[in-house]
């Protein structure tokens, strides 16, 4: 496995495969009354967040606590923060202070890139999402949720809607189902794909209806209303006809069929709430999966050789 | 003074002596015919090539403003260490050169500093806001005589301002010189728009906001029967559309830049914004592209669009980063690698290209000259196959961000000669 986690392309389909095991065990453990591992212990782990995003913040900050690492966030949003200059000064702050991983969520794209190739810090760095470019630990839980439900994604078929162009969860689902032998396919008006998409490894369409049926599982991504002011579609209306999951396009999965979302949603716009709330719905699920996949991953890079129930005795 | 380069193939032909005194040459003799008169300084040119000194229709000195990243002097100290005897001073300073007392004051400092000659670039606009014309006739009146005129950094992009300015500066037979570049389609750009921007998740320049904002200028200039210039042009499509505006005689002429005939966008993989310029750097292709441009006479100049930042905006993440890489050392070997070895240009085809033909669309009159008795001696001497390694912390430059780090070049600059008067000898400034 890479030092760092930056892309889901960094993931050769046995490393995938061995974070989803890993975060499987841990699941099993942390159901316990005591949810507590002390594997990081001693450890520094450093929560980076230039862009607000408080459940994938949680979700790593539960994480590493649950493996008993030190966890110290830095929150840079709201502060004066906003020039490149202020990431090399914050990265040399940590890296004095001995951070030996730095979870960063940025808005710029690359990012995580430039930390981890830069020379300012030594620690090992994991992307948390980098503008419109990947989020790779979404991609894994979102896996996870979806080997939960499905088994072996060989051959599976996922769905993917809505706004790819700016999505980095796309990316890297894109990168990651690919790796692990699934079938994806976006659909997005043609607005909202990336130049070039038609290189990616997957399927595209501008249908819906045409794509959904038969599928094992459709991923519904975040579209901004803002969106439409920039001309992207006409009007938010005319998006949710086109491109909204309803009850009735729902009822186009295959029979097991289940409906993701990274979030947070817009109700009424990509998804309505009959469906999120509704039985195929796993997005709560996702949630709590997300806390297994991030200490599988912060257990895994940060080089622990123990099995974890060993190390949980 | 009299002095004598002795031993130099001008052109790459048959090696002679030049002898030149007040600036002028005097003297062109097989080597050896003759010994050097007495007293007379001579320099060493066995086994080196003489052209005419290099002219850069396309520099940005930051003075004034921003001296932290360059100066007047630290830039046209770089300029003559690259072989080029006179360069024009991009107007987007803070103040921006849209008076005649500022381009006045550039031209000034340039005259003090001595390495080059310095033509300022006058601004089209007030402000380079794209509103309102600048006083284009007071700059073209002023001591600077400034020819060209550009708002680059950004597109004149309202055609009828545009079309305004390609007539009002003919009656200097001045030129416009344009930043082609559509600001609705290239919002927040941050590299080429193509496949890989897609995948790196960077806001993509689509080639055709380069190629629409041409062929407009190019149809207007056509219309009102003005001369224009294209800046920086980067990719197949625009190299087309030029190609097909000459055969239809309209008077336009381009440039290339150094990185883009050799550097791909493969390059933003890295994020590190050493690598980010505008125009982007683009795909194998347009380099392709813009190589036969340049090789068939439908790019008439290497411009290398010397664009100097100060340490901190370079060395952070990717959108933060400025737009912009160091030139004009590097310029020549870029030239020798990718259009003189693969033999696509001949000495005289670089001497036009990077000399004769920039200097006429500046309208330098002492510039881009043959060599012969009776012209300026404005002379570059140099090494085509001497190699030697990029390293920023022994340029006069004053900043560093060079796309060359740490790579080696091929070719070097050995004398630098500006109106008779060495400002480069062996390699370091006289």
């Amino acid at each position: 496995m890479n030092k760092h986690l930056l892309s889901a392309a960094d993931l050769t389909r046995e490393d995938a495969l061995s974070i989803l095991d890993t975060a499987a065990e841990l699941a099993r453990v942390t159901d316990r009354a005591v949810k507590k591992l002390p594997t990081l212990r001693g450890r520094t782990v450093v929560n980076l967040f230039f862009e607000d995003s408080t459940r994938t913040r949680i979700s790593f900050e539960a994480a590493a606590k649950r493996l008993s690492a030190d966890v110290i966030t830095f929150s840079a949003k709201g502060s004066s923060v906003s020039k490149g200059e202020s990431l090399k000064d914050t990265a040399l702050t940590l890296e004095a202070m001995g951070a030996d991983a730095v979870i960063v969520r940025h808005g710029a794209s690359g990012a995580p890139h430039r930390l981890a190739h830069s020379g300012w810090i030594e620690g090992v760095v994991i992307n948390a999402g980098d503008g419109t470019h990947e989020h790779p630990t979404q991609a894994l839980l979102d896996a996870f949720t979806l080997r939960q439900h499905l088994g072996e994604l060989e051959g599976r078929r996922v769905v993917v809607v809505g706004d790819v162009l700016h999505s980095r969860v796309a990316r890297s689902n894109v990168l990651l189902l690919h790796t692990l032998g699934a079938e994806v396919t976006l659909v997005a008006p043609p607005t909202l794909m990336p130049v070039g998409v038609d290189s990616w490894p997957c399927e595209v369409s501008y249908d819906l209806d045409e794509a959904l049926p038969g599928a094992d599982a459709v991923m519904m991504l975040r579209v901004q209303a803002e969106r439409m002011n920039a001309a992207y579609f006409p009007t938010s209306n005319e998006y949710s006809r086109r491109y909204g999951l309803d009850v009735r396009r729902a009822g186009l999965l295959a029979d097991d069929g289940i409906v993701l979302h990274p979030g947070p949603m817009n109700r009424g716009m990509e998804i309505t709430a009959e469906v999120a709330d509704g039985p195929r719905s796993v997005i709560v699920e996702q949630v709590t999966n997300g806390v297994h996949v991030r200490m599988a991953v912060l257990y895994l890079l940060l080089g622990v050789a123990d099995a974890p129930e060993e190390a949980a005795e | 003074m009299i002095t004598v380069l002795r031993d130099v193939r001008p052109y790459g032909e048959d090696a002679v002596d030049i002898t030149w005194s007040e600036g002028v040459i005097t003297g062109i003799s097989p080597t050896g015919a003759s010994a050097p008169p007495q007293g007379a300084r001579v320099l060493d040119g066995r086994g080196l090539i003489v052209l005419p000194g290099f002219v850069d229709l396309h520099t940005h000195l930051r003075e004034p403003g921003r001296e932290d990243a360059e100066t007047i002097a630290s830039g046209t100290a770089a300029a003559a260490l690259g072989g080029f005897t006179a360069v024009h001073a991009m107007a987007n300073t803070t103040p921006v050169a849209d008076t005649a007392g500022v381009v006045e004051q550039v031209w000034r400092r340039g005259v003090e500093a001595g390495y080059c000659d310095v033509h300022p670039v006058g601004a089209v606009t007030v402000g380079l806001q794209g509103e309102r014309l600048a006083e284009l006739g007071a700059m073209a009146d002023s001591a600077a005589r400034v020819r060209v005129f550009s708002d680059d950094g950004v597109c004149v992009s309202d055609p009828v301002l545009m079309r305004r300015a390609l007539e009002y500066v003919k009656a200097f037979d001045g030129v416009i010189a344009q930043h082609a570049q559509d600001p609705r389609l290239t919002e927040g750009a941050q590299m080429n728009e193509s496949a890989l921007s897609g995948v790196l998740g960077l806001r993509g320049w689509p080639a055709v906001a380069e190629e629409a904002i041409i062929a407009r200028d190019l149809l207007l200039a056509q219309h009102v029967g003005s001369r224009v210039h294209i800046c920086h042009l980067s990719t197949r499509g625009s190299v087309d559309i030029v190609r097909w505006a000459k055969e239809r005689g309209v008077d336009v002429t381009a440039e290339v830049t150094p990185h883009h005939l050799i550097l791909t966008e493969e390059l933003a993989r890295t994020y590190d914004p050493r690598y980010k310029v505008n125009p982007p750097l683009r795909t194998a292709d347009d380099v392709e592209a813009v190589r036969a441009g340049l090789e068939d006479g439908t790019i008439d100049a290497v411009a290398t669009d010397h664009a100097p930042h100060a340490r901190e905006d370079k060395d952070c993440e990717w959108a933060a980063g400025a737009f912009g890489m160091l030139g004009l050392e590097t310029a020549f070997p870029v030239v020798v690698e990718t259009m003189v070895v693969p033999g696509r240009l001949d000495w005289r085809a670089v001497a036009d290209r990077m000399s004769v033909r920039p200097a006429r669309i500046g309208r330098l009159a002492d510039q881009g000259r043959p060599l012969a008795v009776g012209e300026p001696a404005h002379l570059v001497v140099v090494d085509p196959d001497a190699v030697w390694d990029v390293d920023p912390s022994r340029s006069p430059s004053r900043s560093a961000n060079t796309p060359f780090l740490g790579r080696q070049m091929r070719g070097a600059v050995v004398h630098t000669v500006l109106r008779g008067r060495p400002t480069v000898v062996d390699g370091v400034l006289a």
